[in-house]
This record gives C-alpha cells, sequence and structure tokens, in this order.
C-alpha cells in the first residue's frame, strides 16, 4: 500500500514538473515582454533540472543548476540589458508568420510523438538496474579514463569561446 | 512508474516549442533563447534513454552538451552584442546584409 502511495506520489511530481516546464517553455516563447522571458526560461531550467533528478542524474541536475541558471541566464538577462532600451517599448517585439510556422511545428510535434510512441522502448523493469544510487563518482572516474580526450578539448573550446567572445563584444580600437 | 515515452514526448514537445520560437519570434535574444530550450530538451531526452538503459554514457553526452552550449551562449551574445552596436536593433528582419 505504501509502495503504491509512493508510486503515485512519483508520478504526481512528475506531471508537475513536466506541466510548469511545458508552460514556462511556452512562456519564454509567447510573452510579449523579453524580460518576462528570461525569468521564465529560469522556471524552465529549474523543471528540467528537477527531472534529472527523477532520473537519477543528480551530478546532472546540479550542473545544470549551476550552468544554466547561474551562467547562461545570467549572461542572457546581461544580453536583455545591453541591447534593449528598457525605458522605451522597444522590449515588446512582434511575431510574423504565425500561422504557417505553426503548422510546420503541429507536423513536427505529430512525427515526433508518432515515432516516440510507436517505437518499443525498453520495459521499466529494466530501469536503474544498474545505475548506482549517486553517479558522481562514476562520471568523475569518467572523465580522467575513458573520457579524457573530450574533456580536454572541451576546456580547450570553454577557453577559445572565452577569447572570442571577449574579442568580438569589445569595442573597436582605432589603430 | 513512469514509462519512457512520457519523457521523450516531454523533450519533442519541448524541442517544437523551441522551434516555433525560432521561426515565429524576431527578437535575435528570444530566439536564442529558445535555442537554449531546443538544446535542454534533447538533454531531457539523453538523460531518459541513460536512466532507464543504466548506462551512465548519457550523462557523459549530457555534460559535453552543456559545455558547448555555455562556449555557444558566450559566442552568440557577444556576436548580438557586437550586431547591437552597429545597427541599433536585434530584430533579425533588419539584419539582413547579407542577403540581396
Amino acid at each position: 500500500m505504501t509502495l503504491l502511495a509512493s508510486l503515485e506520489l512519483f508520478d504526481i511530481i512528475f506531471y508537475f514538473f513536466a506541466f510548469v516546464t511545458i508552460v514556462s517553455a511556452a512562456v519564454v516563447v509567447f510573452s510579449r515582454n523579453i524580460v518576462h522571458s528570461a525569468f521564465s526560461l529560469m522556471f524552465t531550467f529549474f523543471g528540467v533540472a528537477a527531472l534529472y533528478v527523477m532520473l537519477n542524474a543528480d551530478f546532472i541536475a546540479v550542473t545544470q543548476v549551476l550552468v544554466y541558471v547561474g551562467g547562461i541566464l545570467v549572461l542572457l538577462l546581461f544580453g536583455v540589458m545591453l541591447t534593449t532600451k528598457v525605458i522605451s517599448v522597444e522590449m515588446k517585439t512582434g511575431t510574423l508568420q504565425t500561422l504557417p510556422a505553426s503548422i510546420l511545428v503541429a507536423v513536427l510535434a505529430g512525427t515526433l510523438c508518432g515515432i516516440f510512441w510507436i517505437t518499443d522502448w525498453l520495459t521499466p523493469v529494466a530501469r536503474n538496474a544498474e545505475l548506482p544510487a549517486t553517479t558522481s563518482s562514476g562520471i568523475g572516474r569518467a572523465l580522467m579514463t575513458t573520457y579524457l580526450l573530450p574533456f580536454e578539448v572541451a576546456s580547450v573550446v570553454l577557453l577559445v569561446a572565452m577569447l572570442g567572445a571577449a574579442m568580438i563584444a569589445r569595442r573597436e580600437r582605432k589603430r | 512508474m513512469i514509462p519512457l515515452d512520457y519523457y521523450l514526448v516531454l523533450s519533442a514537445f519541448m524541442f517544437c516549442v523551441g522551434v516555433l520560437g525560432v521561426v515565429v519570434r524576431r527578437n535575435a535574444i528570444i530566439v536564442f533563447m529558445s535555442i537554449e530550450l531546443m538544446l535542454n530538451s534533447v538533454n531531457l531526452s539523453l538523460i531518459a534513454f541513460s536512466s532507464f538503459l543504466g548506462d551512465p554514457t548519457g550523462q557523459m553526452l549530457v555534460f559535453f552538451v552543456m559545455t558547448v552550449a555555455a562556449a555557444e551562449a558566450a559566442v552568440g551574445l557577444a556576436i548580438i552584442i557586437a550586431l547591437f552596436r552597429n545597427k541599433q536593433t536585434v530584430n533579425i528582419d533588419e539584419i539582413n546584409i547579407l542577403k540581396w
């Protein structure tokens, strides 16, 4: 009985976070005010992080909060503040070609969901068969052994991106 | 227990909302946020596969996708700021000097 209740609780939590994620994603896209979009994006990121926790990916969930909410979202807000005139009505931006775009996206959504429903995925019995309770140590060991080269390449990518962003965003200097 | 399909359909919906944002909105920063949405939805499906297979390789993939997404965010916002400095707009309909 308690197992059944806990399973139901798990389902309710999943539906709650799925709802939060989808609704805030829709607000990001359809909001007229760009600041509302940016703040709504935060709820999307937190919802996805919660879903990661439910999928036994604790390390990735923490990384999601650190990188997306702590880094990318702040960067986006800086972009909003630097490129819009906050006082004027420039922040309100319109949409166009809504009907053809909606048809295109509806076809895309139908195709994706159809494929996902038709395909025979794994049965939930095999779920979490080998994943340990915490994944951090496994990820750390894999990063230092199997994925050492991608790890180092990723650090070079980040360095180059940092230098490139600083170069592009800097004011042109008169020679 | 939530089956794998539910996570995949959720990520498909998130991806489609992101596509809709890229196609419909004209503000470069909103387009940028929509790209982040799409990256997140793909990450979610990767994590779901990883969890249901009991294989942490998917989590490693997500780790590297996040790295590239961070680099993309930094460079993309730098490009948007440089564009705004030169053209005083972030409306992507007015940024068309490569069209003829």
